[in-house]
Order: structure tokens, then sequence, then C-alpha cells
């Protein structure tokens, strides 16, 4: 199993270090040809208005196309923006992966960006959390399984093949999150 | 339970940063020109380094309703700049909601001998460093990011070169010594102790180190790239050329793709006048902005 991390900008040697510690191999993908022979997609935290500018409509409507296919895909912060259905105030730049609409920046400036820990359904009790001027979601469609909230606000959620969180799992020594988005690629027997 | 302002939550949002390009911004257009650049953030200054060079004087923080505008213009995180040692220059900016200070030597130096204990703030700091210690020093005083200090406001990649070989080398040397020529090794660098036993646990600078002073061109974004910095920043070198959004663009797209030479070669083409440049045995000694800071 190759699990492939979105590479066009943001925190991509922290998902391949969470992958690292679970055994599993990684490769960066730049391109839609860098897509092949991959078991999975990671979309890591980063700057979604630079990382959208950078992946080009092509580059987006192939992610659509093999989300709807059953590939299992994750995003953190940025690359749950980069899934998501519909984003408050913007009209492009997204591939409705999951049917969720996020605010972005919905935590704050970074003054505001804090960690915590969350009970996560499916996957266990205080995972620690790091939020960095985090989206959250606030609307979601019918098939989207809240897995976890903060304060209100749903910071974490799966439609079938596709995985989102609002937090970077990727910045704490705790695998479980990632963990659980392998188990979800084994079971599409990829 | 939440917690701010933690070492992890400041130096998350570098993490964040990676891979992308920081530019100069003057006013609230030209940060959103940077963003629709595609821009991982801005940086609010009131005038860009090859303006301050030219002009002399104080140069200090810019006025809050500077920040504030450009705070308000874009989406993407806003850093500010503070002088050496500033520290109420610091606290104003972190009143305001900065994303990130920059306690830089592009401004003149506040305190001859200290810099701002950042430990004490909520908001993250990044600092210039030239070499190994410059940077641990830094970051011992709570710096999250690191940058290469270049020679500011030059157009001249030659500095930003040498300081990323200089720290590159040395880190090479603080991993491969045998642990008894450590505290040596830390006297000579004038790094603190821990700060090189950190590195030798994470087997790297414990933060993210970006490429700054003098990158004016795609190339020189994708050279400093490639010899291994995590990030870019642009100071006068967008808004100093002759065809800002385009330039700006171009590198966004030579620091992802910095290693596709043919891809660098397409947006290099036809790009306009890059800044004109100034070489650097003809700055003054004074003059130097490298050397300000301990």
């Amino acid at each position: 199993m190759i699990v492939g991390i979105l590479a066009l900008q943001g925190a991509v040697r922290e998902h391949v270090a969470s992958l690292n510690r679970l055994g599993i191999e990684s490769r960066v993908v730049k391109a839609e040809k860098d897509l092949k022979g991959l078991s999975g997609l990671i979309l890591p935290g980063g700057e979604s208005t630079a990382i959208s500018l950078l992946a080009n409509e092509v580059f987006l409507n192939r992610l659509t196309e093999l989300a709807g296919n059953g590939f299992p895909m994750f995003g953190t912060c940025a690359g749950m923006i980069l899934l998501a259905s519909g984003i408050e105030g913007r009209d492009s730049g997204y591939t409705g992966a999951i049917e969720i609409t996020v605010a972005r920046n919905a935590s704050g400036r970074q003054v505001d960006s804090f960690e915590t820990v969350l009970d996560i359904e499916g996957i266990g009790k205080n995972v620690p959390a790091v939020f960095i001027r985090a989206p959250y979601i606030i609307s979601h469609g019918p098939n989207v399984r809240p897995m976890a909230s903060h304060q209100g606000w749903l910071v974490m959620a799966r439609q079938e093949n596709v995985l989102v969180a609002s937090f970077h799992p990727e910045l704490t020594e705790d695998t479980r999150v990632h963990e659980y988005f392998i188990e979800m690629v084994k079971e599409t027997g990829n | 339970m939440e917690k701010k302002g933690t070492y992890r939550v400041k130096s998350g949002l570098a993490e964040m940063l990676k891979g992308g390009v920081i530019m100069d911004v003057t006013t609230a257009e030209q940060a959103k020109i940077a963003e629709t650049a595609g821009a991982v953030a801005v940086m609010a200054l009131e005038r860009v380094p090859a303006d301050i060079r030219a002009q002399g004087g104080v140069a200090r923080m810019a006025n809050p309703s500077k920040v504030q505008e450009i705070m308000a213009a874009v989406t993407i995180p806003v850093m500010a700049k503070v002088r050496i040692g500033h520290f109420v220059e610091a606290q104003i900016l972190q009143s305001l909601g900065v994303d990130y200070i920059d306690e830089s030597e592009v401004l003149t130096p506040a305190d001859p001998d200290y810099h701002v204990n950042k430990w004490g703030f909520t908001v993250p700091f990044i600092c210039g460093a030239r070499n190994l210690g410059e940077a641990c020093r830094r970051l011992a005083e709570g710096a999250a990011m690191i940058r290469t200090k270049g020679e500011p406001g030059t157009g001249n990649v030659v500095e930003a070169v040498r300081h990323m070989r200089i720290m590159n080398e040395q880190i090479r040397g603080v991993l491969a010594a045998p642990e008894e020529e450590l505290m040596t090794m830390a006297k000579d660098l004038g790094a603190p102790y821990q700060m090189l036993l950190a590195i030798r646990e994470q087997g790297r600078l414990p933060v993210v180190n970006f490429a700054a002073g003098g990158i004016a061109t795609p190339a020189d974004a994708a050279m400093m790239m490639q010899l291994g910095c995590d990030g870019i920043f642009v100071g006068s070198g967008v808004f100093k050329s002759g065809d800002p959004a385009e330039r700006a663009r171009a590198i966004v797209e030579a620091t992802t793709h910095f290693e596709d030479a043919a891809k660098i070669a397409s947006v290099s083409a036809g790009l306009g006048e890059a800044m004109s440049g100034i070489a650097i045995e003809e700055i003054p000694e004074h003059q130097m902005m490298q050397t300000r800071g301990k």
C-alpha cells in the first residue's frame, strides 16, 4: 500500500512522519500523473487559497472523480476545505468530494489558535488536536457522519470514502486518526 | 479545555506555510495582488526594504492603521515587523491580532544588545539568522520560525545562499559529531547546548526555516528550495519589479515545482524587468542590515 500526500504546499512532512510511524509507505503528489498506483490520498494543511490556485481545475476535477469512484481521501484543515462542496463566501477552489460547507478561519486569527483533546466517534477519547486558524463545518448533507465537535462546532466527519478534520492530528505523536484512515484504505481493498 | 499560544500552536502555523511564498506588501491593494497570486501570507510594511535602504532614516513598525488595512483586505495570514528588541511594538502588533511577528533586522534596531523575550507572547515570532548559532539563540528566546537574513532590499540572492549553506553545513556538523564534542561545538557556534540536543533528536532544525533577503526571480526561489529551505520570503523583489502580479505568480509556481526546470523556465519566460539590484561589495559596512542583532 502506498498513500499519496498532496504536496503543492503545506504540512507534508508531518503526514509522512505519521504514516512512517505506522509503517505505511507514502509518496508526494504534485500533479495528476502522480496519482497513479496510490491506494489513498491525504490532503494536508496549508493555505487553502494558495493550494487551490496551485491545483489547476483539471487536477481538482480528477480528485472529484476519484472521490466518486470510492478512492479514499483524508483532508486536514486546508485539505478539508479542498474536499468540501461549499465554502462560505467563495464559489470555487473545492472538489465537492464530501457534502459539507465550511467556514474558513472560523476559529479566528493565529492568537486564537489552540490545542485541545477531542472524543472522536469510532476513534477514541482524548485524541490530541491542534487547531490553527481552523475551518469549521457549518452544514452537511444527509450522508455525512459527524465524528467530533468542539464547543458546538462540527470539526470531523466522514462520508463513505472521504474523511475530513478541521484540526491537525499530524502535529501530534498520536497516530489514532491516521490509523483510522489506513483502515478505510484497507476496506477499499486497494 | 483550549490551550492557546503553546509552542506547538506557534510553530504549527509555520509548518502550514511550508512550500509557500510570503510577500512584503505596503498597501491593501498589494496584499490582494499577493493573495491572488498564491502567497501563503503577507508581511505588512510601511516601506519595502529597497526603499528603506534608499531613503535611510529610522525604520519602525508600520502604523497600526496600515497593518489593520492589510489585515482587512486578505484572508491569508498577515505578518508584521518590529524592530529588534522593541517589545512594545510587539505588544501593539499582538493586540492588533497579527498572525506572526518578524523581529527584523530590516528595521532599525531598538535595543543594541537584546532581542525581545518571545516566550511571553501568544503570537508567534520569526527571526532572521545567518548561521546556526544565531538561529539557536533566537529559538531559545522563543522564536517559532527562522529565516535566513540574506541582505534585504538588494535583489541579490548571494547572501541568502551564503546563510543557507552555512546553516546546512553547521547542522550536518552537529548531527555527525560524537556526543562529547557537542559542548565545545555549542560554545564555538554560540548556540545553547539544549538546542543542539534538539537538533540531534529531530535530525534537523526543530522549526521551519525560510529563505529571505535578496530573492528576486523564480530561479532564485527554486535555488533556495533546492538548497533545502522550507519556503520563500520575497521582499522588494515583487513590488519593485516591472510586473508584480505576474512575477508573484511565477515565484509561487517556481517554489512549488522547484525541481522541475522546464516548469521554472515556462513561468520565467516573458516576465518583465526584475528589480535592478545591488552588488553586496558596493554597500558600505554601516549600511549592511544582516549584521544587526546579536
